[in-house]
């Protein structure tokens, strides 16, 4: 087990490497950087940019640089902003763990609806109830997430329903605990909605498949003939065989959704990477976009990395691979 | 239903509304940048077949616009001035296909304009801009995944055929670029190109952006392909009478990865073009004034906008056809090569 863990853990680790030092080759294509819009300006001297510059370090040979940049995220600083004039790593958590709050949410809840949904689907199979599924899925799968979130977003403007943008009303601070709650929750159900339902179709479709995949198993039949109850065949012995391809899926769902966020947290104007990403693209703050960007492949790789364990844990097929190898 | 037959409908479907969008110059109205100063954010006009008398007409008109007395933005339907559609009409000139001259229009009125589907802020015929919006998005689009399948076709074939330490390097870095959310992807390497360009090279920019950040996925798959037909018996056969790799390449191996490279490209089609919509709504993509199905969305991010111009959504929906098409037509290609499997290609396509 523990081996089974360093692998993944060491192969988790290259790929982050890896990640940031694609990243940091992109930055050498990049033409301009944060300083250059200053040029314009008649006040600032030629001799104070290129000070700015060796300043920051922008100056320097690629290979420097990122020796440098890997310095200061041992240091928990991941480079230096810019635009804020502050190291990088407090700016970027603050946002990652609102985008980790509501893809976290979004998957939990995503999951809770889709595999009842797809194993009511998968027991009908073929039937009236399994056809409306599947024409919905396939529906919804044709509206793509820009369309589904601008659309909830003008059904709740016209409506008031719900708040739309931010994370929190603009007295939460002296709300009672209960109410921050209350409003956390109303703020956060239109931006999860619009993610539960993007990633909803595919979700259900899986594990419909599965699931009537293992329906047809002779151990299913051979459990009904012991007249176990219909809802503990379905939940406690077909979904557990039909496991393994979902867990896999887990693992991608948190990326699908990840991407899927950071278009959604633009549009409804959400607190988390994806308006900093957009902001720090159009401004040049190079190293946070680096760090958003690696935030992300984090966030997926510790998604994948539990998806791993998940599995191991779920699966003894994998377990007893893994210890004749 | 036979698979062949799904896929030839389909295919006819998806012809029928790239057709349309094709001929943008014939089925619009309008010029898509033509200003109309005078009716900016006008509602869709709607097509009225029985007049205010109850009289029943065969030919369909719309009422033009009075603005609401006391207001500057509401308008009302002027019962008092009916303007029939006319069909086959000549009107603005445009070019068809990018080079037939031409004037003809499928339907206008006489004297004044006539916005089915509203107007923007300057006045510009939504319909119009949602048409040519839809050449730009879908060629970005077409484009972009011609040219991911085959930077990833090159790749994944000479990894899958060469195999040893060319195979490990290339697909470690395909792997850093699944590792990564694909938007966030899309966006980091945006990030790193020019901001400031006119639309022209913006369209290519996005077209580059898109097949650097797609080609992992399909390289993969050739990969997998290439890997299990280089051992084929009657490849080991041409090659034991002499056959050059390039040879056993282009005759033998690289045809049998023609089924996987047509799901790929209707898959990956409408995930590119959705792209070239997200960039363009953020700004990160096709400038104004030349109209693409994201930046017309753009516009969306104000708040008033939101709130008194429901019609400026409408070009949210129209992708939705073009989605369901490349959709069935992916289902429908993919039905013969595993039918019940959970496929890890789609999984795949998700992440």
């Amino acid at each position: 087990m523990m081996r089974y863990l360093l692998r993944r853990l060491a192969h988790a680790f290259l790929l982050v490497i890896g990640v940031s030092i694609l990243a940091f080759l992109f930055t050498t294509l990049a033409p301009g950087n944060y300083f250059d819009e200053m040029r314009l300006n008649p006040q600032i001297a030629p001799e104070t940019l290129v000070a700015l510059r060796a300043q920051y370090q922008l100056d320097r040979p690629l290979p420097l640089r990122y020796v440098s940049w890997l310095n200061s995220v041992l240091h928990g600083q991941m480079g230096f902003s810019f635009a804020y004039n502050s190291p990088v790593a407090p700016l970027l958590l603050v946002r990652a763990k609102n985008t980790l709050f509501l893809t976290v949410t979004a998957t939990l809840l995503a999951w809770a609806i889709a595999l009842p949904l797809g194993v009511w689907s998968a027991e009908r199979i073929g039937r009236f109830p399994d056809r409306v599924i599947s024409w919905s899925t396939a529906a919804l799968l044709a509206i793509p997430d820009l369309a589904l979130a601008l659309g909830l977003l003008v059904l709740t403007v016209r409506t008031g329903w719900f708040p739309t943008g931010g994370m929190a009303s603009v007295d939460f601070e002296s709300l009672s605990s209960l109410n921050k709650i209350r409003d956390l929750a109303l703020h956060m159900a239109l931006p999860v909605t619009a993610l539960v339902l993007s990633a909803l179709p595919l979700l259900v479709r899986h594990v419909r498949a599965a699931v009537a995949e293992v329906l047809g198993a002779p151990f299913l039949l051979a459990a009904e003939g012991h007249g176990i109850p219909r809802r503990t065949l379905l939940y406690r012995y077909a979904l557990p065989a039909a496991a393994n391809p979902l867990v896999s899926l887990f693992g991608f769902s948190i990326g699908a959704l990840l991407s899927g966020s950071l278009l959604i947290e633009v549009v409804m104007s959400w607190p988390g990477l994806g308006p900093f990403l957009l902001e720090a693209i159009l401004a040049r703050d190079i190293y946070v976009v680096i760090g958003g960007v690696l935030f992300s492949t984090v966030f997926l790789v510790a998604g994948n990395f539990l998806a791993d364990l998940l599995l191991y844990w779920l699966d003894p097929r994998i377990r007893t691979e893994r210890a004749s190898r | 239903m036979s698979r062949r037959r799904k896929v030839a409908i389909w295919l006819l479907v998806l012809g029928a509304l790239h057709g349309i969008v094709v001929c943008a110059g014939f089925f619009a109205p309008y010029d898509p940048v033509e200003q109309d100063r005078k009716s900016p954010y006008l509602p869709p006009m709607r097509l009225h077949f029985v007049d205010a008398q109850k009289h029943l007409h065969l030919r369909p008109f719309v009422y033009l616009f009075q603005l609401r007395p006391g207001t500057f933005d509401q308008y009302l339907e002027d019962t008092a001035q009916p303007r029939p559609l006319k069909f086959f009409v000549p009107g603005d000139r445009y070019r068809l296909l990018g080079f037939l001259p031409a004037r003809l229009h499928l339907f206008g009125a006489d004297t004044e304009r006539i916005y089915l589907v509203g107007t923007d802020a300057f006045g510009r015929d939504q319909l119009s801009r949602l048409l040519f919006g839809g050449q730009v998005s879908l060629l970005a689009g077409l484009l972009g995944a011609g040219f991911t399948l085959l930077i990833g076709w090159c790749i994944g074939a000479a990894a899958g055929y060469y195999g040893g330490w060319r195979d490990d390097l290339l697909m470690r870095v395909a792997e850093l670029f699944l590792a990564l959310p694909w938007l966030y992807l899309l966006f980091a390497i945006r990030a790193f190109l020019p901001l400031a360009v006119n639309p022209l090279q913006a369209f290519f920019l996005i077209v580059t952006v898109i097949a650097a950040v797609g080609w992992a996925r399909p390289a993969r798959l050739v990969r997998g392909v290439v890997l299990s037909a280089k051992e084929r018996d009657f490849v080991r056969a041409a090659r034991g009478f002499g056959a050059s790799d390039l040879y056993l390449l282009r005759r033998h191996i690289l045809p049998e990865t023609s089924s996987v490279l047509l799901t790929q490209a209707a898959i990956l089609i409408p995930q590119f073009v959705l792209a070239e919509m997200t960039l363009s709504f953020l700004g990160l993509g096709v400038p104004e004034p030349v109209p693409s199905w994201g930046n017309l969305l753009s516009n969306l991010q104000q708040y008033s906008v939101l709130v008194s111009y429901w019609w400026m959504y409408l070009p949210a929906l129209i992708m939705v056809p073009f989605f369901l098409g490349y959709l069935g037509l992916a289902s429908a290609l993919q039905e013969r090569a595993e039918p019940y499997k959970i496929q890890r290609r789609s999984l795949e396509s998700l992440a």
